[in-house]
């Protein structure tokens, strides 16, 4: 068993140290908003967070159609690394923005399209899970997985866009967005900076996570040969 | 000559292999009729299950006359109703596949594994839509609603492709897992959001007889589900049946 690779621990560190910045420029360098005050520094984590649930959900579909391609065990454990961190970040996602949505929207759930559609890919990881659970043949888990995610990862955008059809009141902060949209405000630069170092950060993380996840799922795949080899 | 001879055949033009790949497809839904036509479980289950639906939300929402009509409860009723009957005949029509080895036997014939695919699906689109016509009448009936409307069954049709679409490729998967009881509405609720609140959307528009520009939006994502869906489901097919 091979131990861990030195770039990897590097990266480590580096990733543990960005963290502590991004957490200190967020309470610390960034000005607080006029109209919502702290609490609107949730806004540069959360969207970090879906950010890298994002990641995490289209690499599971990518890799899903490279494991249909190529039949290398190889993509499956890269598709469930992905989904595993997709699902945490996804989690951060929903609670930070009900953490904000509390005393801006006056409630702490709303079906808006974005929350709908955050909701919807939580559940569809968590079926993808459960799947895979079900299933003990690892060349069938993995073909199945792979179908899963793909399916799955074209419905969230027909869900977005059927939410998308209502009105929706979640902020566009990025982009041309809706003033009209409860909640919205201006960035400041001090703020972009924070919020693009945020963005920088949880890409880190996802990298790391995916790494270490990676290594894992392969070590686990030795250990489940090593077993059958043992019961021959 | 049998479908197994033609499509055997090494030299056959593009015409010969349509007609084999619809023959083959044809036999797929012929078998699957005539099996449900001598023992209708299938049929009588999501049937019975409908009907039972239809009196808890009786209860459970405790509708008086006025807003038992609403165009939104009955269109969401009506499509609770669907899917859950639904849902229980994907999982029913698979499993009987599974069960005594007829799926093997299905895959060792010489056909195009989608033509199986698409035959499935046409089969249980068939008991869906027997079922639908026969709840909706009784659904008029005990709510006193009107259901006679062509739009609604337009909707009724469209929805009902893209569900069982979608439902037929993981119901072939569901069948297949340790958990296969539980597994197939976890599975599918999620991923088949998109055509239930489509559906539900238009079928209110209709009830309600909102202009055709307000329901326009939600019969083109019906459509457009629909497409995407039976084309993914085609692709992939051969990876979920494979051994």
């Amino acid at each position: 068993m091979n131990s861990q690779p030195r770039l990897l621990t590097i990266l480590d560190v580096i990733t543990v140290i960005l963290l502590l910045l991004a957490t200190y420029m967020v309470f610390f360098y960034a000005p607080q908003e006029a109209v919502m005050g702290d609490v609107q520094r949730v806004f540069y984590f959360h969207v970090a967070a879906g950010w890298v649930g994002m990641l995490g959900f289209i690499g599971a579909a990518v890799s899903g159609i490279i494991y249909l391609i190529k039949k290398d065990r190889k993509w499956d454990i890269v598709g469930l690394a992905a989904v595993e961190i997709g699902i945490v970040f996804i989690f951060i996602n929903i609670v930070t923005g009900s953490i904000w949505a509390r005393p801006i929207w006056n409630t702490w759930w709303t079906w808006d399209p974005r929350l709908t559609t955050a909701t919807v890919m939580l559940l569809i990881y968590l079926a993808y899970l459960m799947l895979r659970q079900g299933i003990e043949d690892p060349d069938r888990r993995a073909r199945f997985g792979a179908v899963y995610a793909i399916i799955g990862s074209l419905s969230v955008p027909l869900t977005y866009f059927s939410a998308r059809i209502f009105r929706t009141i979640h902020p566009v902060v990025i982009g041309s967005g809706d003033p009209s949209a409860t909640g919205s405000f201006d960035m400041t630069p001090l703020m972009t900076q924070t919020f693009m170092f945020s963005l920088f950060t949880f890409t880190f993380i996802f990298i790391d996570l995916f790494w270490h996840r990676i290594r894992l799922g392969q070590k686990t795949d030795q250990v489940e040969q090593l077993r059958l080899k043992t019961m021959e | 000559m049998t479908i197994e001879q033609q499509s055997a055949l090494p030299s056959e033009s593009a015409s010969g292999k349509a007609a084999g790949f619809l023959r083959a497809m044809g036999a797929v839904v012929w078998k699957d009729l005539s099996a449900e036509l001598r023992s209708r479980e299938l049929i009588s289950a999501m049937l019975v299950f409908a009907l039972l639906v239809i009196l808890i939300f009786n209860f459970a929402l405790d509708l008086d006359p006025a807003t038992r009509r609403e165009p939104t409860i009955t269109a969401g009723v009506l499509w609770v109703i669907f899917v859950f009957a639904g849902t229980l005949g994907l999982n029913r029509s698979m499993a009987v596949e599974k069960d005594r080895g007829c799926m093997d036997g299905l895959l060792l014939a010489p056909v195009d594994r989608s033509a199986i695919y698409f035959g499935k699906v046409l089969g249980n689109l068939v008991f869906m839509l027997m079922v639908e016509i026969i709840v909706l009448p009784i659904y008029s009936l005990l709510y006193n609603v009107n259901l006679f409307n062509p739009g609604l069954l337009v909707v009724i049709i469209l929805g009902s492709i893209g569900y069982v679409a979608v439902g037929t490729l993981l119901a072939a998967m569901a069948v297949q897992a340790r958990t296969r009881d539980i597994l197939l509405p976890i599975l599918l609720f999620p991923v088949v959001l998109p055509v239930i609140l489509a559906a539900v959307k238009a079928s209110t528009g209709f009830l309600d007889g909102s202009e055709m520009s307000l329901i326009r939006p939600w019969l083109n994502l019906l459509i457009a589900y629909d497409i995407i869906f039976s084309a993914v489901a085609f692709m992939v097919f051969d990876y979920v049946v494979e051994e």
